[in-house]
Parts: structure tokens; C-alpha cells; sequence
């Protein structure tokens, strides 16, 4: 494969390098069959019950037609992405297992930096499988089990059977289909009763080749009180052709657990990221979600969560940053089922120059839900003339004695602040860095602090040499 | 002369609003800029400062010689240049202390390390009466008039420029505020910074003693003298001024 590194016009995209030499054992056909779906299933020696699951959800993304919402996908051209690749090296239990190349590549992602620190284990994906994953001992003692999904299917089939697709059915929407006819990788996460992980789990995926499409599939489960920090960070490299990403993530939060998935995406801005992500809390449970977007060409993503015990919380913090080319549509969703329920979303979102941030939202009680409470405060920050920003909010409120606010600002960036600043020394892009950041403050400081730093370090990148 | 001005006009949208202002300010001076509301004093002051929403139609500003109207706004700061605003801004999320820092390493043009920073800005939160948190709060947000006032003071203190213009710095303190303020200007006097005090009122200038005192009326300085101008003004309000300046004229 020739080596294409095409660099994005608006400011430097620093990841945007792939491995030319990387070598792949399989690949499969560009375009979507049953073919591409029976050959995927028996490559990873699947058992049946998960071919049929594959099956019906290709039989349905076949059905189903495109959102008519949402943003602009009729560049995408489905017929010329692999859904599936397999590199050369089989999924490791040590890092002296895996091979060079690939190495070299988490290398340059600071992988066994950050290994040698606090982390519990790390799932690395490369491309569509699983490569290397690490589970420390201390979290196997304990019971915890922290996969990648192919592994999790094949050692823990039982659990996998009872809970995939119950969160997020196939039928949910296209994309949810799609997924689940062509997953590949992704993370399985179980934490026994009782058992609070002080230490985050991460994993780290990419995309590495022209044309590929990324449908990892991760699945949570949190018994009764149990606590994990689960953190997922993107990045991948610059391609002239449009490369999908579309995953589904399910958390299942049993009675009193408490789950946190945070996310930082940073994905190549021609790529479409097309996500569902939900979690079902159950009596006394919290499910927060933390969803930092600043890259793709496209995102489509509205983390949920199901309150369907009494008494459980649910939590959404969304950062969107949208520049040239770009249309974060993202938000939240919260169904109140439950009496006693409460939900929160934060969202701040940021455009930039002919960006466009859309902030769409549902927050639901049903008939019953007793005492529900949910606050959505949705601001948005325009920093350019053509700089766009709207707000879809819906609210379905069934129940009487809900209570349920709503806020929404939008505001520009002041010329009296921003001479306020530079009266201080400041130059006008440090200053349009701090204004931004101040702005999305209340959700970085509930990053992990690495990511926060790189969510900051990415803002003072994308306003250098861009203002006005 | 540290500070010189010369037959500065500046207008807003069209509109004429410094109509030739001189003044010179040497090392070490303190001079009160007095006026009646729509003088222009809080004009000359951003205009010094290299407020964008000016245009400057003639005349010349210099620092230490240097063209200051040629420089963009940090610029000018980096030469030493201050104004304590007269409604300072809020930035959200941004706390007191990272801003202050981030405006010390672009104005020395150097990072100065972490521990020395924090145990300078803890001295200068002693000075102003501010508790040892204070800087932890984001810069403004939710702060009264006076709070902000006090944290104009604080960001001076902290920076060390050569030259502090204080536009309106006592509007929102009540007495016990203005003293404390009072006494963190006095403390930054020495011979070679340079403050200008823009004010409406004669009080200010009672607890902090200008050399030279200036009045300024429909965008011109009209009268210039000591302290005792100021004493004038609180007796008889700005008419005598006008009076005075309207005989002259003949």
C-alpha cells in the first residue's frame, strides 16, 4: 500500500501519518453482503446464535433507510468501505507479543507510557481487531474482567448472550444495524458485586487504512455497587476518502453501581462518526457520560441513559467543538421511567469559523415517574461570522409531578474581553484559547487531567493562526 | 518624560471625542484627571490603552519614546502600559490565577517558575485584604463592583507596569474598599512608575496625593495644576472651571 498522508487545510492535524508498512492478513472486500458478514463471523470462529444476531441486523440495515434528520450524509458512499480487517498479529497478552510495526504505531499514540503509570489495563484496537490487551493481576483476582469484545465473546459467552443487544437493539436505528451485523473489537468490561475500580480502564482505537470503517462494539456491565471509570480516546489519521466510524456502546448499570465513560474524540476531518451509546441505570444506580467532540467530519451522538429504577441518576457533560467543514450534532437523550429519577446534561459547544455545532436533546418522563427531576443547560459560543449553532430540545413529559428546567445561552466572544486580555500582555489567540477554555471549564475538570490537558492543548492549536 | 502625549484626537464611530489632548507624564509622578461626565477621561484612557473601538484621527502617544499608537494592545502592555478598567470583564471558567500568570510570562516574555508565583500573589492578596483563596476564583464572575475594583488592583500589583492608568477605579467602593485600594496604589509609588488617576470625584485623590491634577472638558485638558484644583472642584463643581476656561477665551 502506497503511503498517502494528505494534510487538512485548516491548521495541522499532528496524527496524520499511517503505517504504509502495515501488513494485513485478511481483507475483506470493499461494500456490504451477507457474503462479507458469514466470512467475518467464521475468520473470528464465532458461535452460531451470534451469526443469525449478525444476520437479522444486516437484514434490517438493508431495510432501513437513512435518517431524514440529523446531519448531511449523502457524500458517504457505504459500497466502498471494508468492513472488515485483521492484522497480522493475533490479540496478545503481553506487550512483547506484539509485533513491531505495531508497536511503532502505539508508540507514536504514548501507549507504554501510559501503561507504565496508573492504568488498570489497556485494550488497544488496531484497525478492526484487538491487538494487545494487558489485564493486570490485580483486577483478575478481584473478578474484573476487562476484554476486548472478540475475547469477551469467546471466554464469557454466556454473559455476552444475555446482555448484547438488550440495551441497543438492532432494530434501534440504520447505524445500530449496521454495527451489529459488522462488529469488530470494542471493548467487554464486567465488574462483580461490590467491587470499585479506583484506577480508570482505557483503551485506544484507530483507523489505519483508506476506505476502512470502524464498528468496535463495547459492552459494560456493573453488578450491584460496583464503580468503573471506563475512558475512550480517538485518533486517527488524514485519508482523502471518507472513513466511517459507527459503534454502539451498551452499560448496563446494575442496582447502586455507578458507571463514567468518558470520551475524547479526535477524529480525522473527513471521517463520519455515526454512534449510539446508552446506558440502562437501574434502582439507585448512576450512569454519567462525558463526551468531548473535536474532531470528524461529521458526528452524530447522543449518549443516553434508561433511569428504570427508583432513585437513579443520570448524567451527560458534552463538549462540541465545530471548525471549517466541520458538524458536531450531538446531546443527550434521558428517559424517566422510574419515580424518584433525576438527570442533568451539560452541554457546551464551540463553532468556528463556517462550523456548525448542533445540540439535539430528549429528555422524557413517562406517565409515572413520580418526582422526577431533570435540568438541561445547553450553551453555545460562536466565535465567527459564519460560525452556526442550533438547539433541537425535546421534551416529552408525562407525569405531573416531574419537575424539569431547561437553560440555553448563546454568546460570542466580546471585543471588550478580548482587549481585556490583551491589555494584560495577552496576544489575541492565547486570549481566544482562554476564553474557550474557560467556557468548556465546568466539563474539562471532569476529564481525567491528561485529558484535559489535551482537550486544552487541541483549543490553543485550533485558535492559533485563525483569528479574526 | 516617560509618558507623552501629543494633540491626541480620537473619535468613536464618527463621532469626535478627544479633540487635542497634551500631557506629560515624568517617572514617578501621580496625575488625577478630572472632568465632568462625556469629558472624554475614560476615552483618553483606552485610547492610551489601545481600545479597537477607537479611531485615532491625530497626534502622538509615546512610552519611553516609543510610538505606542503603532502597537497592538499586548504590545503596549509588554512596554509596561496598565489600565485598571472602569467595568472590568468576566471570563468564566478562567480562575484569577492562571490568568494572572499567563499575563506575567507574556509580559516578561519568560515563564516564571510555578512555587515563586503563588508566594508573590499570596503577598499581594495580604496587601489588598483578599483571602488566601481568592485567586482561585474565576476572574470576576459573580464578583461585586467593588470586588472587581479590588481585583484590578491586585492584577497591578502583580504585574509591575511602568505606567497605571486607573479609569474610575473608585465608582462601586464604599470607604472602607477605597482605603484598602488607596493603600495598595500608594504602596506601588516609587520613582519610577508612572499613574495616572481618571476620577469624578475629588476623594480618591485625597488618599492617593497627585502631583499634578488636570481638567478636562469636552475632550481637551483645560486647566492643570495641584492638588488644590481638586479641592476647588469638590467646592464648586466643574462650573468655575468652564467659567474661568470661557473668560480666557475671551
Amino acid at each position: 500500500m502506497s503511503e498517502q498522508v494528505a494534510s487538512v487545510e485548516v491548521g495541522s492535524y499532528s496524527a496524520g501519518w499511517h503505517d504504509s508498512a502495515a501488513k494485513y492478513a485478511f481483507k475483506a472486500e470493499p461494500g456490504l453482503s451477507e457474503k462479507v458478514v458469514r466470512q467475518l463471523s467464521e475468520m473470528k470462529g464465532e458461535p452460531r446464535w451470534m451469526l443469525d444476531f449478525r444476520l437479522r441486523s444486516l437484514r434490517h440495515y438493508l431495510e432501513r433507510p437513512l435518517p431524514t434528520w440529523g446531519g448531511d450524509l449523502s457524500q458517504l458512499d457505504f459500497d466502498k468501505i471494508y468492513y472488515y480487517l485483521k492484522p497480522e498479529a493475533q490479540n496478545a497478552r503481553s506487550w512483547d507479543d506484539v509485533p513491531e510495526d505495531i508497536k511503532k504505531t502505539f508508540d507514536r499514540l504514548g501507549i507504554p507510557e501510559a501503561e507504565r503509570t496508573v492504568l488498570a489495563g489497556v485494550g488497544a484496537q488496531y484497525d478492526s481487531e484487538s491487538v494487545y490487551h494487558n489485564l493486570q493481576g490485580k483486577w483478575q483476582e478481584l473478578g474484573v474482567i476487562f476484554l476486548d469484545m472478540d475475547s469477551g465473546l469467546r471466554e464469557h459467552e454466556d454473559i455476552v448472550r444475555a446482555h448484547i443487544g438488550t440495551v441497543i437493539p438492532p432494530e434501534d436505528n440504520k447505524f445500530a444495524a449496521l454495527n451489529s451485523s459488522v462488529w469488530s473489537g470494542g471493548s467487554f468490561v464486567y465488574v462483580p458485586k461490590g467491587i470499585k475500580l479506583d484506577i480508570p480502564l482505557q483503551a485506544y482505537f484507530r483507523i489505519n487504512s483508506d476506505r476502512a470503517g470502524q464498528f468496535e462494539r463495547t459492552l459494560i456491565i456493573a453488578e450491584e455497587g460496583a464503580f468503573v471509570h471506563y475512558i475512550e480516546g480517538c485518533t486517527a489519521p488524514v485519508f482523502t476518502t471518507d472513513a466511517l466510524h459507527s459503534a454502539v456502546v451498551e452499560i448496563i448499570c446494575k442496582p447502586g453501581a455507578r458507571v463514567r465513560y468518558s470520551t475524547v474524540q479526535n477524529w480525522a476531518h473527513n471521517v463520519y462518526n455515526l454512534v449510539t451509546k446508552r446506558a440502562v441505570a437501574m434502582e439507585g444506580a448512576t450512569m454519567e457520560w462525558v463526551d468531548g467532540n473535536i474532531g470528524s467530519r461529521l458526528t452524530m451522538k447522543y449518549p443516553s441513559v434508561m433511569l428504570v429504577g427508583e432513585g437513579a441518576t443520570g448524567e451527560v457533560l458534552s463538549v462540541a467543538y465545530a471548525q471549517d467543514g466541520q458538524h458536531q450534532d450531538t446531546g443527550a437523550k434521558m428517559i424517566h421511567v422510574a419515580p424518584g429519577t433525576s438527570s442533568r446534561i451539560i452541554s457546551k459547544s464551540i463553532s468556528k469559523g463556517s462550523g456548525r455545532a448542533t445540540y439535539r436533546g430528549l429528555v422524557r418522563i413517562h406517565d409515572g415517574a413520580r418526582h422526577a427531576k431533570s435540568n438541561v443547560q445547553c450553551d453555545a459560543l460562536l466565535l465567527g461570522e459564519s460560525s452556526r449553532t442550533d438547539t433541537y430540545p425535546y421534551m416529552e413529559i408525562d407525569e405531573d409531578t416531574a419537575s424539569v428546567g431547561h437553560e440555553a445561552r448563546v454568546s460570542k466572544v466580546s471585543g471588550e474581553q478580548l482587549f481585556y486580555l490583551m491589555q494584560r500582555g495577552i496576544s489575541e489567540e492565547q486570549a481566544m484559547a482562554m476564553i474557550v477554555s474557560g467556557f468548556i471549564e465546568p466539563i474539562t475538570r471532569e476529564l481525567p487531567l491528561e485529558y484535559a490537558v489535551e482537550l486544552n492543548r487541541l483549543i490553543e492549536l485550533e485558535m492559533e493562526g485563525s483569528v479574526g | 518624560m516617560v509618558l507623552t502625549v501629543k494633540g491626541l484626537k480620537a473619535s468613536v464611530e464618527g463621532t469626535p471625542i478627544l479633540k487635542g489632548i497634551d500631557l506629560g507624564v515624568g517617572p514617578g509622578e501621580v496625575h488625577g484627571i478630572m472632568g465632568p461626565n462625556g469629558s472624554g477621561k475614560s476615552t483618553l484612557a483606552r485610547v492610551l490603552a489601545g481600545d479597537p473601538t477607537y479611531a485615532v484621527n491625530a497626534g502622538t502617544a509615546t512610552l519611553d519614546g516609543q510610538d505606542l499608537l503603532a502597537m497592538a494592545p499586548s504590545e503596549r502592555a509588554k512596554l509596561g502600559l496598565f489600565l485598571a478598567f472602569q467595568y472590568p470583564l468576566e471570563i468564566p471558567g478562567v480562575t484569577i490565577a492562571n490568568f494572572l500568570r499567563t499575563a506575567v510570562n507574556s509580559i516578561r516574555d519568560e515563564e516564571v517558575p510555578a512555587m515563586q508565583f503563588y508566594a508573590m500573589l499570596q503577598d499581594r492578596l495580604k496587601d489588598l485584604g483578599l483571602d488566601e483563596f481568592w485567586a482561585n476564583r474565576y476572574v470576576n464572575d459573580g464578583f461585586s463592583g467593588g470586588e472587581k475594583k479590588r481585583t484590578e488592583i491586585l492584577q497591578m500589583m502583580v504585574l509591575e507596569p511602568r505606567v497605571c492608568i486607573l479609569d474610575e477605579t473608585d465608582s462601586g467602593l464604599d470607604v472602607d474598599a477605597l482605603k484598602i485600594v488607596s493603600e495598595g496604589v500608594n504602596q506601588m509609588r516609587d520613582d519610577e512608575r508612572s499613574i495616572i488617576i481618571v476620577t469624578h470625584y475629588e476623594r480618591l485623590l485625597e488618599y492617593i496625593k497627585p502631583d499634578y491634577c488636570h481638567v478636562m472638558i469636552d475632550g481637551r485638558i483645560v486647566k492643570s495644576d495641584g492638588i488644590e484644583l481638586a479641592r476647588k472642584i469638590d467646592a464648586m463643581g466643574y462650573e468655575f472651571v468652564r467659567e474661568e476656561v470661557g473668560r480666557a477665551n475671551g
